[in-house]
Order: C-alpha cells, then sequence, then structure tokens
C-alpha cells in the first residue's frame, strides 16, 4: 500500500487570495497615497507629461519643421504671438527672423534639451553606480583612486568643468564632426562631474552591506562579485539615489541649457531651449520679444516641474518625515 | 588640532596639484603652443628655436614642475589671442568679477535670512506658503534667464537700468572700483539681483530648516516661559544660533559664485573674469584658460579648507576623522 501524507486539516493553507496584478499594487502602496496627497507633485507630474508628450509628438502636431530650411518663407518673418493684432494663423507663438515658427522651435527644442538632460542622468548613473559599488565593495587601492578622482573633481566648480569637456572636445575634433558630436559632447560634459554624488552614496552604503553576513555566506557559495554586487548590495540604496536622480535631472537640463546660452552647447542647426535662448537674445533690444521669451518660459516649466517632482520624492521616501 | 591642520592642507595641496596637472595637460596637449604663438611666415628653424626655447622638448615632469612652479608665482604665460601677460588680464578683470559676486552674496544675505526665518516662524501660514513656492521657483530659474527677464523688463520696457557694462569706474591701486559712481552701482544692480537668485533659495531653505530646528530647543522654551517677547524670541535667541551654518554656506558658495558669474557676465557683458575665461573658450585661448581654471579651482579649495579647518577649531569632535566618516 502506497504510503500517503496526509496534512493536518488545521495547517492547511487557506486558498491563497490571487496576488493583486502589478497595477493594483502600485495603487495600493504608500508612495502613489502620497502622491496623491501633494497637489503640486501632482500638477508638476501633468505639466512634465504635457511637455514630453508635446516634444515627442512635435513633427505630428507643429505647423512646419522649423529646421527643413524649405518651409521656411522670409515674408512671414517677424510675426508677433497670435493675440497681437498683426498674428497671423497658424504662428501662434508668431516668427523668428527667418520665419521660423516659434511653437515648433521651442517643441523641438524641448526635445533635444529632454534627451540630452535624461542621456547625461543615465550616463552619470552608470558611471557613478559602477564605480561606486567597485570602491566599496573591494577597498583598498581601487577605492582609494576612484574616491580621489572624485575628490578633484568636486573641488572644481561642476560649471567650469562641463565647459571645459566641451571646449576641449570641440577644439580637439575636425569642423564636420563638432556638429555631429555636440549632443554625445554634451552628454558626457554634463556626466562626468555629476557621477561622483552617486558614487559616493552607493559606496557608503556597499561599505556597509559587504560587511554583512548574507553577503560573506554568498562569496562563501562563490556567488560571482559582479552578482552580489547587483543583486544583493546595489538594491539597498537605491531610493537615495532615485532621489538624487530625479534632483540631478533638472540640474542636468538646466546645465545643458547654460551651455548651450554659452555658446558651447548645441548649434543653431539643432538648437535646445539653450540655444533659442541664445538666439533670441540677440533681438533683445529690437522689440522682437517673444523670440527670446517663449522657449525661456517652456525652459523654467520643464526645470521646474522636474525640481517639484524631486522635492515631493525627497519628503515622500525619507524614513524620518513619515 | 595640529594634525588635522596638517592634513587638511596636504589635502588641499594634493587637490590644487591634480588641478594644475589637468590645465597643463590642457594648455600643453590641446593645440601645439608654437603653432599658435608664431605667425605664418616663421620658418621651420624658427620653430624649432621657439620649441627649444619654451622647453617643450624637455620631460613630462620637468615642463609639469616648471608650469606649476611658474603658477605659484603667478605666471601663466602670453595670451595667444591678445599677445598679453596672461596674469595681467586677470588681474584687469578680477575686481568686476569680485564686486559682482559680493554684491549678489549681500542681496541673498539681507533677502534670503529674514525669508527664512519668516517661513520657519508662521509655518503653513500663507506667507510662509507663498514664499517656500518661490523658493522653489527660485531654485528653478536658469540665471541667464533671470538675467534676461530683468534686462527686458528694466532696461528695454522701461528704461531705468544699464543692460550691459559696468558704468563708470574709479581706480584705486590696481583695484578698479563700480561701487563709487552712481553710474556704475546702478549698472551693477541687475546683474547682482539675476547671479543671487540662487543662493538667496538655498540661504532661505538653509536658515528655515535650521530655524525650525532651533525652535524646539529648551532654552527657547524656556526663554518664551520667562516671557521673553516672541520677537526677541526669534530674531535674537533663535536667528543667533542659526548663523553660522549660514556664514559656513556662503563662504563656501563664494568659489561657485565666482565660477557661476561667467553665465550672468555674458548676458550682461560684464567685463569680468568670467567674460575673458568664455571669450577665451571661443578662441582657443588655451593659457587663458588654464590660468583661470587654476584661479577658480584656487579661491574654490581655499575657501573649503578654510571653512573646514575653522570649523574644526570651533568644534573639536570635528577633528576626528573617524567621526566625520571618510569621503
Amino acid at each position: 500500500m502506497e504510503k500517503t501524507v496526509t496534512l493536518p486539516a488545521d495547517t492547511t493553507p487557506a486558498p491563497a487570495a490571487p496576488l493583486p496584478g502589478r497595477l493594483q499594487r502600485m495603487r495600493d502602496s504608500d508612495l502613489w497615497h502620497s502622491f496623491r496627497a501633494h497637489p503640486s507633485a501632482v500638477f508638476a507630474a501633468i505639466l512634465l507629461a504635457i511637455v514630453a508628450a508635446t516634444a515627442f509628438l512635435a513633427p505630428l502636431i507643429t505647423p512646419q519643421n522649423p529646421y527643413d530650411l524649405a518651409a521656411l518663407e522670409l515674408w512671414n518673418s517677424e510675426i508677433p504671438p497670435i493675440w497681437n493684432a498683426e498674428g497671423q494663423w497658424p504662428y501662434v507663438l508668431g516668427t523668428d527672423t527667418q520665419g521660423r515658427d516659434i511653437l515648433s522651435a521651442v517643441l523641438y527644442g524641448s526635445r533635444i534639451s529632454l534627451i540630452i538632460g535624461f542621456a547625461s542622468v543615465i550616463v552619470a548613473l552608470a558611471i557613478g553606480l559602477t564605480l561606486g559599488l567597485v570602491a566599496g565593495y573591494f577597498g583598498g587601492w581601487v577605492d582609494n583612486v576612484i574616491m580621489r578622482v572624485g575628490d578633484v573633481l568636486l573641488s572644481m566648480p561642476f560649471i567650469l568643468i562641463a565647459i571645459l569637456i566641451t571646449a576641449i572636445a570641440t577644439a580637439s575634433l575636425p569642423t564636420g564632426l563638432k556638429d555631429v558630436l555636440a549632443a554625445p559632447i554634451l552628454i558626457m560634459a554634463i556626466a562626468v562631474p555629476s557621477w561622483v554624488q552617486y558614487a559616493r552614496t552607493v559606496r557608503a552604503s556597499a561599505m556597509v552591506e559587504a560587511r554583512k553576513e548574507y553577503v560573506q555566506a554568498a562569496k562563501l557559495i562563490r556567488v560571482r562579485p559582479w552578482r552580489i554586487m547587483l543583486h544583493h548590495i546595489l538594491p539597498n540604496c537605491l531610493t537615495p539615489i532615485m532621489v538624487a536622480a530625479t534632483l540631478n535631472f533638472g540640474l542636468a537640463i538646466l546645465s545643458e541649457a547654460t551651455l548651450s546660452f554659452l555658446g558651447v552647447g548645441m548649434p543653431p542647426d539643432q538648437p535646445s531651449l539653450g540655444t533659442l535662448i541664445r538666439i533670441g537674445n540677440q533681438y533683445l533690444f529690437s522689440g522682437l520679444w517673444w523670440i527670446v521669451v517663449f522657449p525661456s518660459i517652456q525652459l523654467c516649466l520643464i526645470v521646474l516641474s522636474v525640481n517639484m517632482i524631486g522635492d515631493w520624492l525627497r519628503d515622500a521616501l525619507n524614513p524620518k518625515l513619515r | 588640532m595640529l594634525a588635522f591642520l596638517l592634513k587638511r592642507t596636504a589635502n588641499a595641496v594634493f587637490v590644487m596639484l591634480a588641478v594644475a596637472l589637468l590645465a597643463f595637460v590642457i594648455f600643453r596637449f590641446f593645440g601645439d603652443p608654437v603653432e599658435m604663438m608664431v605667425n605664418e611666415q616663421a620658418t621651420l628653424q624658427d620653430r624649432i628655436d621657439l620649441r627649444e626655447r619654451l622647453g617643450l622638448n624637455d620631460g613630462f615632469l620637468t615642463q609639469y614642475t616648471r608650469f606649476v612652479t611658474n603658477a605659484v608665482q603667478g605666471d601663466f604665460g602670453i595670451s595667444y589671442r591678445n599677445q598679453q601677460d596672461v596674469m595681467v588680464l586677470i588681474q584687469e578683470r578680477f575686481p568686476a568679477t569680485l564686486e559682482l559676486v559680493l554684491v549678489a552674496t549681500l542681496i541673498s544675505l539681507v533677502v534670503g535670512i529674514p525669508a527664512g526665518v519668516v517661513t520657519a516662524i508662521y509655518r503653513d501660514s500663507k506667507l510662509a506658503n507663498m514664499l517656500q513656492l518661490g523658493s522653489i521657483v527660485g531654485v528653478s530659474l536658469p540665471s541667464f534667464v533671470v538675467g534676461i527677464m530683468l534686462i527686458l523688463a528694466f532696461s528695454v520696457t522701461l528704461g531705468w537700468l544699464p543692460a550691459f557694462g559696468r558704468g563708470e569706474t574709479v581706480d584705486i591701486g590696481w583695484w578698479s572700483t563700480g561701487l563709487l559712481t552712481p553710474s556704475g552701482r546702478a549698472a551693477l544692480l541687475l546683474p547682482a539681483i539675476s547671479l543671487s537668485t540662487f543662493q538667496v533659495t538655498l540661504v532661505m531653505r538653509l536658515v528655515r530648516a535650521e530655524m525650525l530646528e532651533t525652535l524646539r530647543a529648551d532654552y527657547i522654551k524656556f526663554a518664551r516661559a520667562r516671557g521673553v517677547p516672541a520677537r526677541r524670541v526669534h530674531w535674537r535667541h533663535a536667528l543667533r544660533n542659526c548663523l553660522m551654518p549660514v556664514i559656513t554656506l556662503t563662504g563656501m558658495q563664494i568659489g561657485n559664485l565666482i565660477a557661476f558669474a561667467l553665465v550672468t557676465e555674458t548676458v550682461f557683458q560684464w567685463p569680468g573674469m568670467g567674460m575673458l575665461f568664455i571669450q577665451a573658450v571661443t578662441f582657443v585661448d588655451l593659457p587663458v584658460m588654464a590660468a583661470y581654471l587654476l584661479i577658480v579651482s584656487f579661491i574654490f579649495v581655499a575657501l573649503n579648507t578654510l571653512v573646514d579647518i575653522t570649523y574644526a577649531w570651533v568644534d573639536p569632535r570635528l577633528r576626528d576623522d573617524s567621526a566625520r566618516g571618510k569621503g
């Protein structure tokens, strides 16, 4: 006769309720509730969503491609915004001196600004997390070298490093490549001075975690170091990293705009918001205020909404404030 | 204390040497100094002679040592663009930048401290919420946008204040000041305001956080219980204890402001060091770039070190490195 193991009835697990779906779990989370309770965060998120959507759908919704020279008509130049008596449809926000629609230019420019800002945060995160993990996990001279380089980077003003990197990169590149590589250069210029912050955060937590028993146990059964770092140590420090990355996204967009405004960023034929402001700045005294004002407003709105989300996230994820 | 002092100074020297290495590499390897200095008619022999005279054939370490030695003595070579001594160029421009930075710092303290105190005392009131919102807007406004909008409002539309330049200046020794003439002061106003926007919000947020902390302290409760008027408690007893971090922040931010002034100087065509640097960047004038990098970093590092040492002097707990944690 076959032996059957029968469990006593009282230990039979109750039929589990169906696991809540991902969406349901998200809606039950503390973070979502906190988000709903902060009107400024909701407002900022909606604003950012609108800006991002219009920026990425720009080719579909703008009246013209502002960088297709064939689409520009000189007799459409210097038209003021639509609410002005001389305004003309479809140039809602007016046109510049070459007949370029300002609204189209702003939306295309936002796209470039958002992409560069986002990419530079990603690159900085990649560098910072890798170096921070390596430094904290291995310690010794590796740690020393990495953190010393970080110290030196932090002892120079951010903007200065970024300008130097773009200046040197463009000076040493042949003319043809300069404009093609303008965006990657800018991304690096912003990422290089900003990885240190991530590296320091991760390093501190990696040093603590590396001594804990579960990591020792993982080492003992020969889990590879990179696996320990990525799967065991990294998840422990993601919260402060997430807050820093959000706030740095705003800072990165600002830095990109500043560099482009100074003339060491995006070239005029593929302008970001900063480049548009630089161009518009030349017409400040000729009464064509709309060329500079609208890109400026858009830039401020983007940075403001990112910062508001970042501020909310910092408070929401801070256990001391709960 | 002596050990801490030595350690901190050694650290600063190390950082400066590293920055100098960077400046040297920029100066030496991005563009050939000989090509930049000779005119087109120079023969090959001239070039070889010049190369030898400049010591460009020496070893890397020898050249780097020479670069550092010269830099310490204030010799940064000759500008490629206008054939002038770089140090003289910077010396001419330095007063303009420093006056701008100091006035901006003053504005940030005069506006930021009261705003911070008010937001802390009347927490959750309408005024405090407005100021809080204002502070996040202030952090988000790019300083060049603030500058452009100020020009648009006060120079283009209203015509009250000049939009560029420094106005009339008065020389006191080698220092040229714009503070002594009406036109100089008028010209300084808009650039200083635009440079200070970010700093104002920084000071305000710090004062607010410190005040909230201090107001919970026992001695404040005691003062209240004793019947000291609220105004005196807030503005005298509480504020005083918040000022030390503010002074620290202000000191450390001056280096940052000097660097960031280059943006403001570009907007307002302010004849300071930053404008000199941006022009040097456009013309790849490497000696000027290297010198600016070194000087600004030096001010930055020196201020940070000074603040750290002052702190350790005031608060002995900080002398112990282990208490501070590394990095």
